[in-house]
């Protein structure tokens, strides 16, 4: 029996489909380490000492020392980061596998499932991916800066010279068409914000832990349309490092692992040169990026317990949301308002605070956060018991508790612009 | 040899080997809005691209396309990023589907051409124009000059056609 079978009309999805990930790696890999640098604007250090520090984070949090570690993947988004050559050197890892690529949003889960390919292949036997940028201190996003001095070149000669040139104003048209289709107000949106802000006021890491209001939203001032400046995440300057092994060997780990049930990599819409050429322009890359993700995950959204999905923008995490079929075409507006996506509620999202509170690193840290609770040990301000786990008190007040109670299946979505789309199912181990 | 010319303070730049682009843009200039039409189906397409996106095939004639369409969807930007474009603040920036082509090959395919919103000499709307263009307005699309080689596809308010009573705007905007 299908996901899409077991779970009727709840998940329209096609019994037929056809996709990449034999059965037999389901459960077969696992994320065992964990590991980041602080999340700031100004980390004063180079991008090759913070991915240096959440390499050796990770391999502490997992147990691991340098020799065990013989793959490295990296990903940077216009030479932006250091390549893992120079890094390897410096944490005395000998690699024996290691590839460095181009990449932003949902380039995470992309890696995710290449390091199960090349541990697979037998080029090594576990990876380190990381994220190093200082996209706030030195490379930000966008056309600012050193950037708006490039010469305009070819296919961005149909974009860039109608000030069309950041995230933020590519994304829009999708989430205006969304808006004019299905009816999605601003104070629904604006409800993504400000359940991510209730998150990250439990979390001693987070850039923004300040708790924010609707209100708060629609006042600050207009970006571009629909986009506020706290519909907006914060450019941030960060290391982080996820460490994905065999699940026979990530036993001897510190960490109850978090099993790889299904991954997808960047997964398109037709005609991805972000023209909006194939529509409906209100649907994004998840609807043909769900084909795949839950059939070989052999889950459907509604067994989901946690979500972290990619909030460069309140409006992305909304759109994914929907079209990973966690609730009805049209109905992401009600889901992200109605108290689904709280801590307290059916299905917290981003219990971390994600990409508009916590910090901006490109993916990664929605996934660091969901291996944290799988691990059922978030790093709240619950107190430490004896065992050094915490005692979670599920209080999830301001300043409180973030784990939610007995998670056992977790999604990432993640996103690099309506067109394209990379997720994630993890398990329990 | 390489065409460069400067836009709002924007440096543009026509490499030698864009043959598509160079083409593209040389017509613009010239106020004549043409796609590549795909020598085996038929079909027009946007952005100019080396192959057919539907059938592959590389061969394809340049076909002049009447430029008049609908505003699909838009975006209206008040914090802009280039120092370029900061004083024009808030402009449109319009995704426009044509009339050419719409609905093809596939019910919710369309050529969907993006530009600003202009006066009809192609300098960016000032504010009460802009109040006045939302989703289903109909536009047409008129050029702004650049250099000798490049012109830029840009869209104005179609006097002519029929407008909607309320096109679909931003809520607050």
């Amino acid at each position: 029996m299908t996901p899409s079978e077991r779970k009727g009309e709840r998940m329209p999805l096609s019994a037929e489909t056809d996709t990449t990930t034999p059965r037999h790696l389901r459960d077969k890999y696992a994320i065992v380490g964990v590991g980041e640098t602080k999340y700031s604007r100004g980390s004063g250090l180079t991008t090759r000492a913070l991915a240096t520090w959440a390499i050796r984070n990770a391999m502490e949090d997992a147990g691991l020392r340098p020799g065990d570690v013989d793959g490295l993947l990296s990903y940077q988004y216009g030479s932006d980061s250091t390549p893992s050559t120079f890094v390897a050197g410096d944490l005395g890892i000998r690699p024996n596998f290691f590839m460095d690529v181009h990449g932003g949003g949902s380039t995470t889960e992309a890696l995710i499932g290449m390091a199960m390919g090349v541990i697979e292949a037998g080029m090594c036997r576990t990876v380190a991916i990381y994220r190093a940028f200082n996209g706030y201190s030195q490379v930000r996003i966008g056309g600012t800066g050193v950037r708006a001095a490039i010469p305009v070149v070819g296919d961005a000669l149909h974009g860039r010279p109608y000030g069309w040139e950041s995230p933020g104003q590519w994304f829009a048209p999708s989430f205006m068409r969304h808006m004019h289709d299905y009816g999605t107000t601003p104070e629904q949106v604006a409800m993504v914000k400000v359940i991510h802000s209730e998150h990250a006021s439990n979390n001693p890491k987070a850039l923004y832990p300040k708790r924010v209001t609707v209100e708060d939203v629609l006042s600050s001032r207009m970006i571009c349309t629909p986009l506020h400046l706290l519909d907006c995440c914060v450019e941030t300057d960060s290391g982080t490092c996820i460490i994905v092994t065999r699940a026979d060997r990530a036993r001897d780990c510190r960490h109850v692992p978090a099993l790889i049930r299904a991954t997808v990599g960047r997964c398109c819409k037709p005609r991805i040169d972000m023209h909006y050429q194939a529509g409906p322009i209100s649907t994004v890359a998840a609807k043909y990026a769900r084909e795949i993700l839950w059939p070989n995950a052999d889950v459907g959204p509604e067994e989901i317990d946690v979500t972290g999905s990619y909030d460069a923008f309140t409006f992305t995490t909304l759109m994914q949301l929907e079209d990973y079929g966690f609730c009805a075409k049209g109905e992401g507006g009600a889901y992200v308002s109605d108290g689904t996506m709280r801590l307290s509620g059916k299905r917290p999202n981003n219990t971390s605070g994600g990409h508009l509170c916590e910090g901006y690193t490109h993916g990664i840290n929605m996934v660091i956060e969901n291996v944290r609770q799988l691990r059922h040990d978030a790093d709240d301000s619950c107190p430490v018991g004896a065992d050094g786990k915490r005692i979670h008190t599920h209080d999830y007040r301001e300043g409180g508790c973030r784990q939610v109670r007995d998670v056992e299946l977790t999604a990432n979505l993640g996103w690099a612009n309506p067109g394209t789309g990379s997720a994630l199912v993890m398990r329990r181990g | 040899m390489t065409i460069q010319a400067e836009y709002l303070g924007m440096p543009l730049r026509l490499d030698d080997q864009d043959h598509e682009n160079r083409a593209y843009f040389g017509l613009c200039a010239r106020h004549s809005f043409h796609l590549q039409r795909c020598d085996a189906c038929g079909l027009v397409r946007y952005p100019p691209g080396t192959a057919c996106p539907w059938c592959g095939d590389p061969r394809a004639e340049w076909v002049p396309v009447a430029g008049r369409g609908t505003v699909h969807s838009y975006t209206e930007v008040h914090h802009a990023i280039h120092p370029g474009f900061r004083e024009a603040a808030p402009y449109l920036v319009l995704l426009v589907e044509l009339d050419t082509q719409r609905s093809q090959p596939t019910e919710h395919e369309a050529i969907r051409v993006l530009g600003n919103l202009v006066t009809p000499d192609g300098v960016l709307a000032p504010p009460e124009m802009v109040r006045k263009v939302g989703i289903g307005s109909r536009v047409r699309m008129v050029f702004t000059d650049v250099a000798q080689d490049i012109a830029l596809p840009q869209w104005a308010l179609d006097e002519e056609a029929p407008q909607p009573d309320r096109p679909w705007r931003y809520p607050s905007g």
